[in-house]
């Protein structure tokens, strides 16, 4: 017996864009990774648990293999050490994928200007939504992944967004 | 500190000068006698420095009054059963040359000159394996050296493959290259992390592996070093305190509490007995968080997630409790030198009761599910055994060196903040295996719990700050009332406390182990140097003592249970 969707569609065709109907996928079925090396991961940990519960918006796989993951969550300070591993990982994650710096430290440096610490892992790798805040509330990393699953939907699947991008260790 | 002590010391050394510092004794020696008292300390039966505490160095080119060596450095012991505390420090004729190592002395000076070594370039002659260690191998120069300036980054490009370090680690163990050659025993190289779900945070382990079994390991941590001591030395000492927030981030408070204790032991304030009471109830409370943080992540690594339901939904409970009181969830910044940034607010105790009745339950369901459970007992029991000489030689404190059967905690043995009129009982293990470092954090979330409903009961009301114009902020009805308060005001933020010219060593019990603050001032509202000893770093530095012979899963739920934080780590 059909159910759902198929049961009142019946034998009916549907035309659509191709653009549309893959971005809707992609849009309620991201998996995240979760590079998490300081205080924001913990603020992430909330938001995967029961209270904020990520996944109302379908990103709760979270995976921690880049291999498997379309969302680089990047939670917590990235030190000059650090940078090319996180650049490692983007690099194994296969397209499509977005990244999101959550806090102030994966935005900008943070409270940390000094001689270890990458002021900004968009100095790495190119970043789509950034979340302010030290930490940010789970809310405003929910909010961060509705913007994402946005933006996806105006996307154009034949694009290679970020050809062009040049980091520092470039 | 008694003047005994004193006395003692100066009796057995006659050459060093030694002088009382707050709780500690600082014995003064010439390098070349450096090898000798430190042996002394650590041997004789009057002394019996078991504790190897912390290592650090000054750099004293900028420093009002000059020195006759640039470079000092400072050993910090303890014999915790007689609390006796003693700094050793030496002059550096150069630095190149370096001074003689105490590896054999202590295990602890292993990872604690090579930090040294890294942040200030001193050398320490004989030492077995002096690397780097915070900051990266491709680094030139040495950050915490005064003519280093702050903002320099260096790019690293490639991560160290420490392949000769596992290697030298092996011989170390009697797997030599012909047992490696041998076909039937071919050793397996491992890497984990430092992004990897079970180092929970960055660090990296890399072990050598005879089918399962661990035969060596080497560990590097420093991914999350972000120069919280260099940056300490360009804020005033209230701008510290959201610093201390980011060290062990699962309890903030913690930190918070620590750094203005230290701080103020040195200007020998008294903070108020409101002060006092709430700092133990908020330590208590945090401390209970933090090892809730910690059981819950270490039952997901053992596969049991119902746990980490039980314990982090309690845990993200408190924060309504928290985020009412300080305005955050998780970074407090909550205390100020001389007292607190706020009085609780109205009917915190019963908010406060709520919680801790939600997190006994938490701990109460999942201890159902934990305490006889067969898979729990054969995965931890006997696992990753460290002896208790053992546990003191590499430097842990806290549950972790409770866990091997020694009963050291600075509330009973240098009791502060009226620990001692509590009553509490301090849980010890009797195996030192994961087992015990595993239910040591359960016990003692519930004896945080007890110190809590005492201090509830006995809190006073009164002020939280002290009266004193140089250390507390005026009330703002001055601020914006007369120009003295203003004045006032605005000397206070932008100068900051000025806090004595000198150099103190102060610690405090926190979730993890002792966690101490060793500062050089000069005089002026900003510390001239600030060195926090920070407790997972010793204990992390014995993990490849604790795992080699046990499993490489066995490894992973070890990590788990030592509680090891990035910030604290690697600050
Ligand atoms: S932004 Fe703030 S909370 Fe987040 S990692 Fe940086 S210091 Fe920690």
């Amino acid at each position: 017996m059909a159910l759902g969707l198929e049961a009142s569609l019946g034998d009916t065709v549907i035309t659509t864009k191709l653009n549309k109907i893959v971005n809707w996928g992609r849009q309620y079925s991201l998996w995240p990774f979760v590079y998490g090396t300081a205080c924001c991961a913990i603020e992430f940990m909330s938001t995967a648990a029961s209270q904020y519960d990520i996944s109302r918006w379908g990103a709760e796989v979270v995976r921690f293999s880049p291999r498997q993951a379309d969302l680089l969550l990047v939670c917590g300070t990235i030190s000059y050490k650090q940078a090319p591993v996180l650049k490692r990982i983007y690099e194994q994650m296969p397209d499509p994928k977005w990244v999101v710096a959550m806090g102030a430290c994966a935005s900008s440096g943070g409270i940390y200007d000094n001689y270890c610490t990458v002021q900004g892992i968009d100095t790495i790798i190119p970043v789509d939504i950034y979340i302010s805040g030290c930490p940010p509330r789970p809310e405003a990393v929910l909010d961060a992944l509705i913007k994402i699953q946005e933006q996806i939907k105006g996307e154009s699947i034949l694009e290679d967004r970020h050809k062009d991008f040049k980091g520092i260790l470039d | 500190m008694n003047t005994t002590a004193l006395e003692n010391l100066q009796a057995a050394f006659p050459d060093a000068t030694c002088k009382v510092v707050l709780n500690s004794v600082v014995v003064e020696v010439q390098p070349e006698n450096l090898e000798n008292t430190l042996g002394r300390l650590k041997n004789e039966q009057d002394f019996n420095c078991g504790l190897l505490v912390d290592i650090t160095a000054i750099d004293y080119l900028e420093y009002p009054q000059q020195q006759e060596r640039r470079f000092h450095v400072v050993y910090t012991l303890r014999n915790w059963k007689t609390n006796l505390l003693v700094q050793v420090r030496t002059p550096v004729t150069d630095a190149e040359e370096g001074i003689p190592t105490a590896t054999h002395l202590w295990e602890s000076a292993n990872w604690g000159e090579r930090e040294v070594y890294d942040q200030y370039g001193i050398h320490f002659q004989g030492h077995p394996d002096l690397r780097r260690i915070l900051n990266h191998w491709q680094f030139e120069g040495h950050p915490l050296r005064k003519d280093y300036p702050i903002e320099k980054g260096q790019i690293c490009f490639d991560t160290d493959r420490m392949e000769n370090a596992i290697r030298a680690r092996l011989v170390k163990n009697g797997v030599d290259e012909t047992t490696m050659k041998d076909i039937n025993t071919e050793v397996m190289f491992l890497n984990i992390g430092p992004s990897h779900p079970a180092t929970h945070g960055a660090i990296r382990l890399l072990v050598a592996l005879d089918g399962e079994t661990i035969l060596a390991n080497v560990n590097e941590v420093g991914y999350l070093h972000r120069g919280f001591e260099k940056t300490a030395e360009q804020r005033t000492y209230n701008q510290i305190v959201p610093l201390t927030d980011r060290l062990n981030y699962c309890s903030s408070m913690m930190n918070n509490i620590a750094y203005v204790k230290a701080v103020e032991s040195w200007l020998g304030i008294e903070i108020t007995e409101r002060a006092k009471f709430m700092r133990v109830v908020l330590s208590e409370f945090y401390r209970v968080l933090d090892h809730m943080v910690c059981l819950a992540a270490a039952l997901v690594d053992m596969g049991g997630l119902t746990n980490y339901w039980y314990l982090y939904n309690e845990k993200e409970a408190a924060y309504d409790f928290i985020s009412r009181l300080t305005g955050a969830r998780l970074t407090s910044s909550f205390t100020r030198v001389g007292g607190m940034y706020r009085d609780f607010y109205d009917g915190w105790q019963d908010d406060l009761e709520a919680h801790i009745r939600g997190l006994e339950k938490g701990m109460g369901d999942t201890l159902k599910l934990v305490d006889t459970n067969r898979i729990v007992h054969e995965r931890t029991q006997g696992v990753c055994v460290i002896s208790a000489e053992s546990a003191l030689s590499y430097g842990m404190t806290g549950p972790t060196l409770r866990a091997s059967g020694v009963p050291y905690d600075l509330r009973k043995d240098a009791p502060y903040y009226n620990y001692d009129s509590f009553d509490f009982a301090v849980p010890v293990g009797s195996n030192g295996d994961i087992y015990d470092r595993f239910m040591i954090r359960f016990y003692e979330m519930f004896e945080s719990i007890k110190i809590i409903r005492q201090a509830l009961k006995d809190i006073p009301e009164g002020p939280i700050n002290v009266v004193d114009s140089q250390i507390s902020l005026p009330p703002k009805k001055q601020v914006y009332g007369n120009i003295e308060g203003l004045a006032n005001h605005f000397k206070l933020i932008f100068e900051g406390v000025k806090v004595p010219q000198g150099e103190w060593y102060d610690s405090f019990e926190a979730a993890n182990g002792e966690l101490g603050f060793h500062f050089v001032s000069d005089g002026s509202g900003t510390p001239y140097k600030l060195k926090v000893r920070p407790p997972c770093f010793y204990t992390m530095g014995a993990f490849a003592k604790m795992v080699e012979g046990n499993m490489i899963a066995d490894a992973v739920i070890n990590l788990s249970c030592i509680n090891i934080i990035g910030g604290e780590l690697d600050r």
